[in-house]
């Protein structure tokens, strides 16, 4: 019963873990970043359910009503999300670049091309 | 106006950032740059005044009161990072437009002025901010400028060292989120005071614990605590010298503030250092980074990685400090995070000086340094010493407290340790001495000279202040004093 009340946090559980797990696995860049947005989702929606409280309303002041949700972590979350955009955003600028500079977003090949790099300079 | 010094601190900086767009020519950019960056200063050194003569300082942003609006906490501890952060970031931005003008194109110039600018905000406001809210974004303020700051190396190594960053830093800062969030859940506050006093409470629920646990690992990522530490040598030396130059003298820094402001403000020492493992944790981990980091450094053939791995090894003995949780080891801390930003300062500038002239910072770069470019090898050296611990430097001096404070608790292993940490500085230090002083140059051909003056007076300001305040240690002991006290007083 406790398990099925709280499923919105199973859900942030599930998300957190794919999202983090698709950072430290996928090799390619793009989906490390679509990886990071899922995680940092996941942050978003825990904030939110932590906001709402049973049976309350939209925090608006209206008549008849006395219960309220919380609204403060919905706004820190409207800050968090602006964070997140920008943050995808950079990912993304830097993705353009680096394709563009070693003709590649697999981590592999830019492992290898950066490593080559670094071998054969120090000779 | 001075009751206004908190917000300024943070807002000038801030708004200095975007103004810089408007100004069209590299060099006016970084006057204006410079300017801002120097009230910034003034304004820290006044507030360190105001605090040392009267006690923290309280500024509530908007008229709004503490626990429901965000409230400026200025005590001891961030008004000494504060003049830390925003004097070493006046004396790297003076040395920045010479060094600048040669490694970046034309319209990067004053994009690189207005991150560098934008990161000094972030850096300045989590230092100033008593809302751990407010501290999350700061932090992701200064750490996007400091992504996009990497990327501006010329190497393509600078994109990809960006990005792996990037994804680090990102899941670090996520991780103090997730962990605020779980604070919030179980107080209902964000403000750090507040929480300190509701925290006791309810420190025995898992949900205190778990919250602790994230905050914990997201800091010790963007310190780059030992054996989170890998993205800092690539970090370092790929960005541009300057950008390296900044990094090593502020942001960790921030960090370790965070450190000391989450684990004895925000949770108590009994919380964290008494009822958790804390103590052996980060003792260990900061003794291993010591050794492994320094053990890395002895080997690496770019010296601008050298150096950074050396910075890993630092950060280990701040974070010994932290561990053995005492006032007088905590004034060890205190002490080395302002040496270190001295040394490393003085360092990564020389190295941009060095960069400048011969184009890389490789070892063999260094062949005949000693007579090609004296003033910058000397400033090499003298910084060096400093960073092994040597008397009349200010090396000297924090693992002199530190040592002290290890002898304190009886821990003579550990003191041993932190001199056997200092031999393996000596290691790779010599390397640069035998290279510059003992070595031909390799290529007679090439075109040597001093640094251009407008690099090697500030790298000179820097190793002169270590040498200053290594033998007159009256304003860092006293200051650090005070402030190691009021933090372990206050959080009884």
């Amino acid at each position: 019963m406790l398990l099925a009340s709280l499923y919105n946090y199973w859900v942030v559980i599930a998300l957190m873990m794919i999202g983090l797990y698709m950072v430290i696995a996928q090799g390619n860049l793009i989906k490390k970043i679509i990886g990071l947005n899922i995680f940092q989702t996941s942050v978003f929606i825990f904030y939110i359910s932590a906001g709402k409280v049973d049976g309350g309303s939209a925090p608006i002041l209206s008549e008849g009503e006395s219960l309220y949700s919380n609204p403060l972590p919905h706004v820190l979350i409207l800050t968090a999300i602006v964070v997140g955009i920008a943050t995808t955003a950079l990912a993304l600028a830097l993705v353009i670049r680096i394709q563009r500079a070693y003709g590649s977003v697999e981590e592999g090949d830019i492992q290898a091309l950066a490593h080559e790099r670094t071998e054969g300079s120090e000779q | 106006m001075l009751t206004h010094l908190p917000i300024l601190q943070v807002i000038l900086p801030l708004v200095a950032a975007p103004s810089c767009l408007f100004l069209r020519r590299a060099s006016l950019v970084w006057l204006f740059a410079l300017a801002a960056c120097l009230s910034a200063l003034a304004v820290s050194v006044l507030l360190l005044q105001q605090v040392y003569a009267a006690g923290p300082i309280s500024y509530t942003l908007g008229g709004w009161q503490a626990p429901w609006g965000i409230e400026y906490r200025i005590d001891l501890l961030n008004a000494w990072v504060l003049l830390i952060v925003s004097g070493l970031s006046s004396v790297v931005l003076a040395a920045a437009h010479t060094s600048v003008a040669r490694e970046l194109e034309g319209n990067r110039q004053i994009l690189f002025y207005t991150l560098y600018l934008l990161c000094f905000a972030g850096l300045l406001g989590i230092v100033a901010t008593g809302d751990v809210f407010n501290v999350f974004v700061f932090l992701e303020i200064s750490s996007l400028a400091t992504y996009a700051l990497i990327a501006l190396g010329r190497d393509r190594r600078a994109l990809w060292a960006a990005f792996q960053y990037l994804i680090m830093g990102t899941i670090g800062a996520t991780f103090i989120l997730i962990g605020i969030g779980f604070l919030y859940m179980m107080t209902g506050t964000l403000n750090m005071a507040d929480l300190a006093v509701r925290l006791p409470a309810v420190e025995n629920s898992a949900t205190v614990l778990a919250a602790f646990a994230f905050i914990f690992v997201g800091i010790c990522l963007k310190l780059a605590l030992f054996p989170l530490h890998q993205w800092l040598p690539n970090a370092y030396s790929f960005a541009p010298s300057i950008v390296t130059a900044f990094l090593a003298a502020t942001a960790t820094k921030v960090a370790l503030y965070l450190l000391l402001r989450f684990t004895i403000t925000v949770f108590g020492v009994e919380f964290s250092l008494a009822s958790l493992p804390l103590e052996t944790l980060l003792i260990g981990l900061g003794l291993i980074g010591v050794f492994v980091a320094s053990a890395v450094a002895v080997y690496q053939v770019d010296i601008k990685r050298m150096f950074a791995y050396s910075s890993v090894a630092q950060i280990g003995y701040m974070v010994v400090g932290v561990g053995i949780g005492t006032v007088t080891a905590l004034q060890a801390t205190l002490l080395h995070l302002f040496n270190h930003a001295l040394m490393k300062g003085g360092l990564f500038l020389a190295l941009a000086g060095l960069v400048y002239r011969v184009g890389g910072s490789r070892i063999e770069d260094f062949r005949g340094l000693g007579v090609a470019m004296p003033w910058t090898m000397a400033a090499i050296v003298v910084g060096g010493v400093s960073l092994i611990g040597v008397p009349l430097t200010v090396g000297f001096v924090s693992k002199w407290y530190l040592i002290a404070a290890a002898m304190e608790r009886e821990l003579w292993w550990l003191a041993l340790l932190v001199v056997l940490g200092s031999l393996l500085a000596v290691a790779y230090i010599w390397r640069l001495v035998e290279a510059a002083y003992f070595h031909a140059p390799a290529d007679a051909g090439q075109p040597r000279g001093e640094a251009p003056l407008g690099l090697l007076l500030p790298t000179w300001l820097l190793i002169g202040a270590n040498l200053y305040f290594g033998i007159d240690t009256c304003l860092p002991v006293e200051v650090t004093a005070a402030a190691a006290q009021f933090l372990l007083g206050g959080a009884q």
